[in-house]
């Protein structure tokens, strides 16, 4: 039986977690309130959505997508979930049980598609055909779907389970190449524009660790391993950088990313308002795009000819932690 | 005690009496991207662990770049 002397901050009841950024430790209690006030910050300080939203949530079997979504429904928003299977061979499989289950058992309404069954193609063949990265085609892939099904079902907002770490290590990414379109979109709410729904964050507030945090004492079971083809990339690799940092200096990724919405981000505000220019609807699916055909589409009719590849073939690099 | 991880899934026997914090440094592994879970139960840094608990070191960090 493990002995703590640690108490929580709140309530002086025995700790359950330290954080560090917080120079404290919490109960289980106290953890969740953190969680609840950061999401309800972040909700409110960036105008992401009102109570009378319909707000469409966009959830892979993870903790963080798990997570926003039980928040939000914790705290009486209308959300619905949406999944998208990717054919990333039994990783996907299992994120697809993870999903269905927490939908399930808490009647919540779960939509859902698969590029396999409904576009013909998956992940680990749409890197081989394209030429491109896995997680390049998978990043696009998801964003036209979540688009598209939020535009499709009338829902006010996409709300996505990125955090805290997620932001941080885009930005350091971003800063590193001093990519200054990225910089000026990389905000907690993108506002609905051209045919795009409103996008928003109500996580960039808690760490990765935190919402994990949220997830064991909340009893969500999620998947746990990590994408095996996303294994050894460079947002992973900031994302140790960034923490290695943040062990010698706690709040530094806080910081770091915070003091960048507060004090960068507005200066950006007029290079990210530039129109995205002559945009018409595609062809083919009728989504916004500066071409006659969308990226997606395009994507869809290199991918889906192609013989299905196994996902053994473009896994990612092992030997992190 | 039994302590199980993740990515890849394996487990090792090693003696109590150490810190979850000990426990962590022992393993090379940074405290910010894990969660320790004694028999079922969150525990922080400073809980020391006995022979006979079962410990999952959980990591947190995940998702791809988009």
């Amino acid at each position: 039986m493990a002995v703590s002397g640690s108490k929580c901050r709140s309530c002086k009841e025995p700790a359950v977690i330290d954080l560090p950024r917080h120079n404290a430790n919490f109960c289980a209690e106290h953890l969740l309130q953190l969680c609840r006030r950061q999401v309800t910050k972040a909700i409110e300080d960036y105008s992401m959505f009102s109570p009378d939203d319909r707000i469409l949530v966009a959830v892979s079997g993870g903790k963080d997508s798990l997570a926003v979504w039980d928040m939000l429904v914790e705290a009486g928003y209308e959300a619905d979930g949406f999944y998208v299977g990717l054919g990333i061979g039994d990783y996907s499989d299992e994120s697809g049980r993870f999903v269905h289950a927490f939908a399930e058992e808490r009647g919540l309404t779960l939509l859902s598609t698969d590029l396999r069954s409904d576009f013909g193609y998956d992940i680990p063949t749409a890197a081989r055909a394209s030429k491109r990265v896995p997680c390049s085609v998978c990043g696009l892939s998801k964003r036209h779907l979540f688009d598209k099904a939020a535009i499709d079902g009338g829902y006010d907002v996409v709300v996505t389970g990125h955090n805290l770490d997620d932001e941080a290590a885009v930005l350091l990414g971003n800063v590193l190449h001093w990519d200054v379109d990225y910089l000026a979109r990389q905000l907690p709410v993108l506002e609905a524009r051209d045919g795009f729904p409103r996008k928003a964050k109500p996580l960039v507030r808690l760490t990765e660790r935190e919402t994990a945090a949220w997830c064991v004492i909340r009893g969500i079971d999620y998947l746990v391993e990590e994408c095996p083809i996303a294994a050894g990339n460079r947002h992973l690799h900031h994302k140790d950088v960034l923490n290695a940092i943040e062990k010698e200096s706690p709040s530094t990724k806080s910081a770091f990313y915070n003091n960048f919405i507060e004090n960068m981000a507005p200066l950006l505000a007029e290079h990210g308002s530039v129109s995205s220019g002559d945009l018409q609807h595609c062809t083919r699916c009728g989504a916004p795009t500066s071409g006659e055909v969308c990226a997606f589409c395009r994507l869809v009719a290199t991918a889906s000819p192609h013989e299905p590849v196994p996902v053994e073939l473009v896994l990612g690099r092992r030997g992190r932690r | 005690m039994l302590v199980k991880m993740r990515n890849p899934r394996r487990e090792v026997e090693m003696p109590g009496g150490r810190t979850v914090n000990r426990l962590l440094d022992d393993l090379d592994l940074v405290r910010e991207s894990h969660l320790v879970i004694c028999n079922g139960t969150l525990v922080p840094g400073d809980a020391r662990l006995a022979d006979d608990d079962v410990i999952e070191i959980r990591p947190v960090i995940s998702g791809g770049a988009s």
